[in-house]
């Protein structure tokens, strides 16, 4: 269990006059075992905040740092074992052409960890899978299974920090809430501290301990869960984004 | 343990898997009548190569000064050329020496294209721009004209030939390596790799590499029509196979100065050349159809 620290986070694209600034100063803490939200509308730039923790951006400024060590500092080694990610779409995010024991026991072998079929095994059962499913290919496995396997890659190298950028938004409603409840499980057991990515309030209320609104790359207000029906946003757009979607629940 | 045994038992059956995706691909080939063809050409051609020696009525270098320029007759079925020697048997060994030239010029450029190409795609950047400039420079020549400079300066032989034809044949196999790898670098699963620590090397022999395999596989049958042509080409200038060897190119080169009173002489290895190439042609079309991930489910 770490705490997650972002600090005066900024990033643009592109070079010069034609630069774009994405996150122009961004700065939150999660503390240790915590889920953290960040909710905004399209393109706010909550994604890239999970690409530039994960690293897999790495033009940006400013500090971020899991458990008092900066992201920066670590080794890659290091960072795998700190940090792993869920992308949101699980048809993307497995290799089409590796199997399901292939996507696990790479991790392994890339740390050398050792007792592999232990290991598979017991990733598997974790995320609610049969371990007779590690011969199977992503094209014989539901959308649902499939984010199951995602989440097993991620736990399988024992990390602190999960990231989740939107992980249910690709998947269908009876789905979302069985994998939600299996990310919900897997941190009483194994306190992860969260950083959860999500433009659906409803997914925020019901995993979240906190979350951000962002707007434009800033962070307009950071807010506990029960903002969302207690109506205690102040600031106008986190209002206005709170109104919208409970009104959209409403009317559902 | 039972999750270790059904591992252990997993193991176990991964290469027969391998080898029933290779039936499947097989099966699915031998569906069409274009690609059956390919395949029972592709075959005769493999059992000419390895069984050339026990099927020749004759031995393909024996001349015989009697009995030059014979009309094909029961005695010889594909008639003699200018010394003599057998065109039957000339053409069952020269079936070795095709085969031979394929096979290396593809065990050659396939590795060089795919590194080339999924290195270039992979890191992009000034390491793209290098080795893409060099590809340009070797596609910007007629690959003939290059493999002639190639062999003139080698000294014409049939290895040199295959050399020659090998380094002009790789920039196409890299370009549609690079174009492949382009469209999945930034996928989720090549990110995901990159999280797990993965080297830039692995990423690229074990999650790149294999899903640029398909299309650089059928560009490769593709070209091997084109690369007997070439071979062929390069023997008809005495570039390529010296005589007295059985190439068919130079069987043509030699035959052509007896043609017109002669047909046969240029005919049959002629009509081999044509043969295999379009055998070539027509697989590399069936295998397109059979490695369509599109088609993957009806398999």
């Amino acid at each position: 269990m770490k705490p997650v620290k972002v600090e005066n986070l900024s990033m643009s694209f592109g070079m010069g006059e034609a630069a774009v600034k994405v996150l122009p100063d961004v700065s939150f803490e999660v503390e240790a075992g915590e889920c953290f939200g960040l909710v905004g509308e399209s393109g706010s730039g909550k994604s890239t905040i999970l690409l530039c923790v994960a690293m897999l951006l790495s033009a940006w400024s400013g500090r971020i740092s899991i458990g008092g060590q900066s992201v920066r500092d670590m080794s890659v080694m290091e960072r795998c074992r700190n940090l792993q990610m869920v992308f949101q779409d699980p048809y993307g995010s497995l290799h089409p052409r590796q199997s399901v024991r292939t996507a696990l026991s790479e991790p392994i072998r890339i740390h050398k960890l050792g007792d592999m079929e232990d290991r598979m095994a017991q990733a598997m059962t974790d995320v609610g899978l049969p371990v007779s499913f590690l011969d199977r290919f992503p094209h014989q496995l539901s959308g649902g299974q499939r984010q199951r396997v995602a989440i097993a890659r991620a736990l399988i190298l024992e990390p602190h920090v999960l990231l989740l950028d939107e992980p249910t938004s690709a998947l269908d409603v009876s789905v979302q809430a069985e994998i939600l409840n299996l990310l919900q499980r897997l941190r009483e057991e194994k306190g992860f501290t969260y950083l959860m990515v999500s433009h659906d309030l409803a997914v925020v209320d019901h995993m979240c301990d906190r979350f951000a609104v962002m707007q434009r790359g800033e962070v307009t207000e950071v807010l506990g869960r029960d903002a969302i029906l207690g109506g205690t946003a102040t600031h106008p757009y986190a209002r206005q984004l709170i109104e919208a979607s409970l009104a959209y629940e409403n009317a559902m | 343990m039972l999750h270790s045994e059904t591992g252990r038992a997993g193991a176990r059956l991964r290469l027969p898997q391998g080898l029933s995706a290779f039936g499947n691909i097989l099966k699915f080939l031998w569906k069409s009548p274009t690609s059956a063809f390919g395949l029972i050409v592709l075959g005769f051609l493999i059992a000419t190569a390895l069984l050339g020696p026990l099927l020749a009525p004759y031995d393909p270098y024996a001349q015989d000064l009697q009995n030059t320029l014979q009309a094909p007759s029961t005695a010889h079925w594909f008639g003699t050329d200018e010394l003599g020697r057998d065109i039957l048997s000339r053409l069952l060994f020269g079936a070795a020496i095709t085969l031979r030239i394929i096979f290396l010029v593809t065990i050659v450029v396939g590795p060089i294209g795919m590194a080339v190409g999924t290195i270039a795609g992979y890191f992009g950047g000034r390491v793209d721009t290098v080795l893409m400039r060099i590809t340009d420079i070797f596609l910007s020549f007629p690959s003939l004209i290059l493999a002639l400079a190639f062999v003139a300066a080698l000294g014409p032989s049939l290895n040199n030939a295959i050399i020659a034809i090998a380094l002009t044949a790789w920039p196409p196999i890299a370009r549609l390596a690079r174009a492949e790898t382009l469209t999945f670098r930034k996928a989720d699963y090549i990110s995901a790799a990159r999280l797990q620590g993965a080297s830039s090397a692995r990423i690229i022999w074990k999650s790149i590499v294999p899903m640029c395999l398909p299309s650089v596989m059928i560009r490769l049958t593709l070209n091997m029509a084109t690369v007997i042509l070439t071979a062929a080409g390069l023997g008809f200038l005495g570039l390529g196979a010296q005589p007295p060897m059985p190439e068919w190119g130079a069987m043509i080169a030699t035959g052509r100065r007896y043609m017109i009173d002669s047909w046969w002489l240029v005919t049959f290895p002629g009509l081999a050349i044509l043969t295999v190439s379009l055998a070539f042609n027509l697989l590399g079309d069936g295998l397109r159809d059979a490695l369509d991930p599109k088609q993957m489910n009806r398999r």
